[in-house]
Parts: C-alpha cells; sequence; structure tokens
C-alpha cells in the first residue's frame, strides 16, 4: 500500500522540497525554559509522512517521542516551545500560527488519539454528546448530520451506537480507546497522531486495536504517526521506523530492515530487551545504564555511555546522521557506508 | 544461602510449600440497597508457592492477581478461605510479633517506583527503619552494612554512596531497586511483587528480571511475580499460574504450560502477545478483550462468553483444576474430556 512511499523518501529535505509528503518536519528543535536552564527535548529532526503511509515512532520515556508528537500537533504548552523548524501539513508550516488558524486544520485534517482515554474523555457528559461538541466546534449544525455520523463512526470501529449515550465509566479500557479512535476519525481527517494508544490495554484489547487501527487506514487511507515505547507492538503495522534516543533520531528506515538489520546500537539493544515466549530460553542482558540527563546533555554521542560499541571518538565527536540507502542512522559505525545528511 | 543441597529444584513444589492457600476467596461489595451486587474478585483460589521459587502470576486487568497480591500481604481479609505460611494459618496470626514477623518474611514491592519511595528522604531512610523495626538486634553499625549489602545485591554500586541520594537523583530502575533492597533488608521468605517491571523501559525491565532471579539463586528468596507479560513471565518464573476472572484457569511449570497451553484463555493470552519474530495471527484478533462478568456470576465456566470451544456443560457447571500432565493443571471441561484444545 504505502510501501512505494516507505522506502524512497528521504529523510530530510532541503526547503521548498516537494514530496508530495503530507507531513514533513524539517530541522525540528523543542526545548523547555524553565528557571533552572533549558532542557532540549527534541534536537534537530527531520521525517515526513508519505499520505496513508504508518510511521512509527520508537523510544524510552525522556526520549522526547511525545514531545515532538505534541510539537507536530501544535499542542506545546510553556515551558515548552519550538525553537527552530518547520512542521509543515499539507504544505503549510504550522509553526507559528495562531489557535484560530491551526483550529480549521486540527481535527478535519489532522486528530489526535491521546495515550489514556481515561483522562482524555470528559467524565460526566456521555460519549455522544462529546462527539456533538467536537462537529459543532467545526461547523457541523444539523443534529441529523451529526447524530448519522457519530452513529456511523462508532460502527466502524466496532461499538454498537447504543453507547453514544453511555458514559466514559460505563465503557471498558478498551471501548474508551475505541471511541477515542471513533471521535479521531468524524472528519476523516488524512493524518492521525497516536501517543501510546494502547498502552493502558491488556494484551489482547492491545492486539485487537492495532488490527482495528490497521484495518481503518487501509479503509480510509488515512496516514498515522504512532509513538510508542514497545517497538514489537508495531512491527506488523508500521511501514516506516523511528528509533528516538535522548531527544534525536537514532534510526529511520523501513520496519522490516529495521528488525532484520538494525544499524544502531541502540536498536540492536531494544530489539534484544523483548524475551520471547518461543525458543530457546536465553539470558538478555537488556541494555545496562539509562538515558542521559538532558538538562546536562553528555558531550558526542548521546548513546556513548551504554553503548557497547563505544569507539574513543563517540565521547567527543558530535555524531550526525548518515544515509544508507534512504534509510538514515546516527552512528560513527556507519561513516564509512553512508553519506553525511 | 550455605545449604545448597538441601534446597529443593526450583519448579517443583516440595511436601510442604512455603505458603499456601486453601479455596481463598475475595468478594467485594459494590452499590447499595436494592442495588447491592457482589464483585467476585477472587473465587476458590489454591495456590502453592515453593522455597527459592518464582511463581507468575499472569492474567489481564480485572482478573483478580492483585487482589490475591493484597490478601497475602495482609492487606485485605479473605472473605472465605485461609492462607497458610509455613504450614501456620495467617489468620490466627494476631500478636504484634507474629504480624511483625510476617510482613517480614513476606514483604511487597510495588509496581509503581516514583510513587512508592517517599521523595523527602534519602533512599537509606526507608531500608533503615525497617531494619530498625524487623530486625532490632543490629547495632547501629551493623544495621549501615546490612544496608550496603542489599543495595548492592540488588545492582546498586556502590551501596555506600547510592544510599545517600535522594529518589529524585535516581532513575526508575534504580528506583525499583531500591524497593526490592529494601524488601531484602528484611530477610525475607518470600517477595510479593505487584507488576514490578511494568512501569519502567524496555531496556531497564530485564536488569529487574535478573536481579528478581539472583534473589532467588542466591538469597534463596522466593517471589511471586505479578505480570500481565507473559513473555518475562517465561524469562523469570519457574511456574506460571493463569487467572481469569478470579478462577485459576490454568497452572504448572512455565515451559510446559507455554509450549502446551490448554486452556482456551491461555491460548488466546499467548496469541495475542507481540513477537517481532513471528508473523502476526490476525485470526485471533477478533477477540475484542472485553472484560469478564465477575458481578454476581452465575456458575458456568467465566470464560465461556469469549470461547470457541464452549459447550453446553461450560453454561452451567464451573469448571475444576484437574491435573492433565504431571504438575500441569488446567480449569476447562472440553481440555478434561480429553479433546485436543485449539481455540486460538
Amino acid at each position: 500500500m504505502s510501501s512505494l512511499l516507505s522506502n524512497g523518501l528521504p529523510t530530510s529535505q532541503p526547503a521548498g522540497w516537494n514530496s508530495g509528503a503530507i507531513l514533513e518536519v524539517s530541522d525540528l528543535y523543542v526545548d523547555y525554559i524553565m528557571d533552572r536552564g533549558t532542557v532540549r527535548a527534541v534536537r534537530d529532526v527531520s521525517f515526513a509522512v508519505g499520505p496513508g503511509e504508518f510511521v512509527g515512532i520508537v523510544g524510552e520515556s525522556g526520549c522526547g517521542k511525545s514531545t515532538l508528537l505534541f510539537a507536530i500537533a501544535q499542542l506545546l504548552a510553556p515551558p515548552a516551545g519550538i525553537s527552530a523548524g518547520r512542521v509543515v501539513f499539507k504544505g503549510e508550516n504550522l509553526v507559528g500560527l495562531t489557535d484560530k488558524q491551526l483550529a480549521t486544520v486540527r481535527w478535519r485534517n489532522m486528530s489526535v488519539v491521546m495515550q489514556s482515554a481515561m483522562n482524555a474523555l470528559n467524565p460526566v457528559t456521555n460519549i455522544g454528546k462529546q462527539f456533538r461538541d467536537a462537529m459543532r466546534a467545526h461547523g457541523v449544525t444539523s443534529n441529523q448530520e451529526i447524530a448519522d455520523r457519530s452513529a456511523e463512526v462508532l460502527k466502524m470501529v466496532g461499538i454498537d451506537p447504543v453507547h453514544l449515550r453511555s458514559y466514559p465509566h460505563q465503557l471498558s479500557g478498551g471501548m474508551r480507546q475505541r471511541s477515542m479512535i471513533a471521535m479521531a476519525m468524524l472528519f476523516t481527517p488524512e493524518l492521525v497522531i497516536m501517543d501510546e494508544p494502547t498502552s493502558a490495554l491488556d494484551v489482547v484489547a492491545q492486539r485487537s486495536l492495532m488490527v482495528q487501527i490497521k484495518e481503518l487506514q487501509e479503509q480510509l487511507g488515512f496516514a498515522v504517526v504512532f509513538v510508542t515505547h514497545d517497538m514489537s507492538l508495531v512491527r506488523h503495522f508500521s511501514d516506516r521506523l523511528m528509533v528516538m534516543y535522548a531527544g534525536q533520531v537514532a534510526e529511520l528506515g523501513d520496519t522490516r530492515r529495521l528488525f532484520d538489520e538494525p544499524l544502531h546500537p541502540y536498536t540492536v539493544g531494544l530489539m534484544d530487551a523483548f524475551p520471547s515466549i518461543k525458543g530457546p530460553k536465553v539470558k538478555l542482558a537488556g541494555i545496562p545504564g539509562s538515558p542521559p540527563n538532558l538538562a546536562k546533555p553528555p558531550e558526542g554521542c548521546q548513546f556513548a555511555p551504554r553503548c557497547p560499541q563505544v569507539m574513543d571518538r563517540c565521547r567527543t565527536t558530535e555524531v550526525p546522521l548518515y544515509n544508507l540507502h534512504g534509510d538514515s542512522v546516527r552512528c560513527l559505525l556507519h561513516e564509512a557506508g553512508g553519506s553525511q545528511l | 544461602m550455605t545449604d545448597q543441597q538441601t534446597a529443593p529444584q526450583p519448579g517443583t513444589v516440595s511436601s510442604a510449600p512455603l505458603l499456601r492457600t486453601d479455596n481463598l476467596t475475595r468478594h467485594f461489595r459494590i452499590g447499595s440497597g436494592l442495588q447491592r451486587k457482589t464483585l467476585h474478585a477472587v473465587d476458590e483460589v489454591n495456590l502453592e508457592i515453593g522455597e527459592r521459587e518464582i511463581v507468575a502470576l499472569a492474567g489481564e486487568s480485572g482478573s483478580g492477581k492483585s487482589t490475591i497480591a493484597r490478601l497475602l500481604a495482609k492487606i485485605y481479609k479473605p472473605t472465605s478461605g485461609e492462607i497458610y505460611f509455613q504450614g501456620r494459618p495467617i489468620s490466627k496470626m494476631h500478636s504484634r510479633r507474629d504480624t511483625l514477623g510476617y510482613r517480614s518474611d513476606v514483604p511487597m514491592v510495588f509496581q509503581d517506583p516514583f510513587a512508592s519511595i517517599n521523595p523527602v528522604f534519602r533512599v537509606s531512610h526507608g531500608v533503615m527503619r525497617s531494619l530498625k523495626l524487623h530486625r532490632p538486634e543490629l547495632s547501629d553499625k551493623e544495621r549501615g552494612a546490612e544496608a550496603v549489602r542489599v543495595f548492592e545485591a540488588v545492582g546498586l554500586t556502590p551501596g555506600a554512596d547510592v544510599l545517600q541520594r535522594f529518589p529524585h537523583e535516581l532513575s526508575g530502575g534504580q528506583r525499583q531497586r531500591v524497593g526490592f533492597a529494601q524488601a531484602l533488608a528484611m530477610r525475607p521468605k518470600l517477595i510479593l511483587a505487584d507488576e514490578p517491571v511494568s512501569m519502567l523501559d524496555v531496556s531497564i525491565r530485564l536488569g529487574l528480571l535478573n536481579v528478581m532471579a539472583q534473589l532467588r539463586d542466591e538469597q534463596g528468596v522466593s517471589i511471586l511475580y505479578i505480570t500481565h507479560d507473559i513473555a518475562s513471565a517465561r524469562y523469570v518464573a519457574d511456574r506460571i499460574v493463569v487467572m481469569y476472572a478470579g478462577h485459576v484457569a490454568e497452572q504448572g511449570p512455565v515451559e510446559e504450560v507455554l509450549a502446551n497451553p490448554r486452556h482456551p484463555y491461555t491460548q488466546l493470552l499467548l496469541s495475542a502477545v507481540p513477537d517481532p519474530r513471528a508473523e502476526l495471527n490476525v485470526a485471533a484478533a477478533t477477540d475484542r478483550g472485553e472484560p469478564p462478568r465477575v458481578i454476581d456470576p452465575t456458575p458456568g465456566c467465566r470464560f465461556r462468553w469469549r470461547c470457541p470451544l464452549a459447550e453446553e456443560i461450560c453454561a452451567t457447571v464451573t469448571p475444576r483444576l484437574e491435573q492433565l500432565a504431571p504438575q500441569h493443571d488446567v480449569a476447562c471441561h472440553v481440555a478434561q474430556s480429553g479433546a485436543e484444545v485449539k481455540a486460538f
């Protein structure tokens, strides 16, 4: 479906580059400006998402993945702010737009599904009313139209429309998360941004929701940016995968390639961090140490203090992204094989 | 541990288990007046934990696994049934000495390492307090040495240095190690670990799981490892107990159960584990993972609404655990009838 895009797209484009991508993030920096100093949570991130493409963003807590997602949706609130870079959605740079200008884009063309449906849904009004609010806010006034569309999207995610009259507490975790996704579908957006939508669910509900998202995506053709800490979850669903570490892109590439031949030592470490339920039982070590404190990032490669293949140069050299056959990786081990981006 | 020879093999329950529950049941009343209902969180669970054994208690949210941990920690009183620790019923432990003794034999490690350590004290505070309370025979100096020992036993090195830190100076993985060190300071027999790694990043989790295995192998501690992550259960546990809706669905040695799951629910759980090394099993994805009905349940198998193999008997008779292979017990009418179960 989107394999066409997943292979050929360069990861960083010069300004004005016309790729047909619906989302282009270029040279993005996000800072948290606090009294104690500035924390750079997202550092020089560039990537593009093609129409109908599923891009997974993977990383540990504090790697900047959620901040990046908030930056794309222009939902950052002080002390966080975009200090440089562009977020171009359908040819329009969203950075610096006012809320009023953003309102025409949000929900209609781009919608966001948050991590915890428990907190994202209003507990004191029923589901139907929350759907109605969203539609009214975007100019749909006909009650009939609202009722029809609400029922339609709920059916799409496999929930009986009688639940439009249900309150969030009357639904299971899985159903709440499904109704959040239904709400994101109200205007048939072209891009849906998801922040760990399955993290509060059990494995069975989680798998069912992932399959549902994929089905909806194939049916309606929207693109997905999916943030998760669990890379095994997106293995079967994403076209491309971006691995983030300490606010930077560590590796970005075709999902299958990334799983078969991971390039960055951090990606390799992440892969070895999952015990399997099949095959021989082997002792695994995970990745020793913990991610750097972004208020005091180490010099050189951010992963160097934990890296099993660290070289002396890694601790002093700022490592650029290297391009290897269209995929990119930030590691000196691949300096020779790739061209600098 | 010095007596390596006499210690029973992990994975087998010796004739006198360390802890045993007898028809352990806990119900909660919900609603009031005519709306009064009973939620069956845990129903007639018979659980055994042997010496130096890690038992994984697996199941989805609402299956009753945390309720069991709280019953074992004496936070809840059972509605009926009994818990025997080293052969003694714990409901008969009334004196302060007995209670203190039980609490130091069976400490708990909590899920959230960010909420379970007091942020205004150095991390030494918790360990020193429990040492003072539970091991009053130690002198000040011995207490300090013991605190360093338990910190280093869970991989917090150098112990003396880490003890002086404040919780906010430690990462999530390190804090959870502090939780295990605090438990270890009491010289426990059994640590109740309720989802100890689920809040941690994947790259950190393995380190903690390895600490748990080390505690078993080097300190001779048993651990009840409560989790919804089957892969981590396989990695660290000797036996697994799969719960569904307050009942034990299946239990046995972890390799045996995961290689030959006989309960349809275990099969469903296993099929849903994201495994990057395997192809996606979409066929079973039709199951939505809706929570079980445990409010005023009627007799019958509680999994029957989701089970593709359910028969008439499943709606009327609650299946009991029956041994179908050595040490491998299954509560399923279909499996017990001798038929091969292949639900998912």
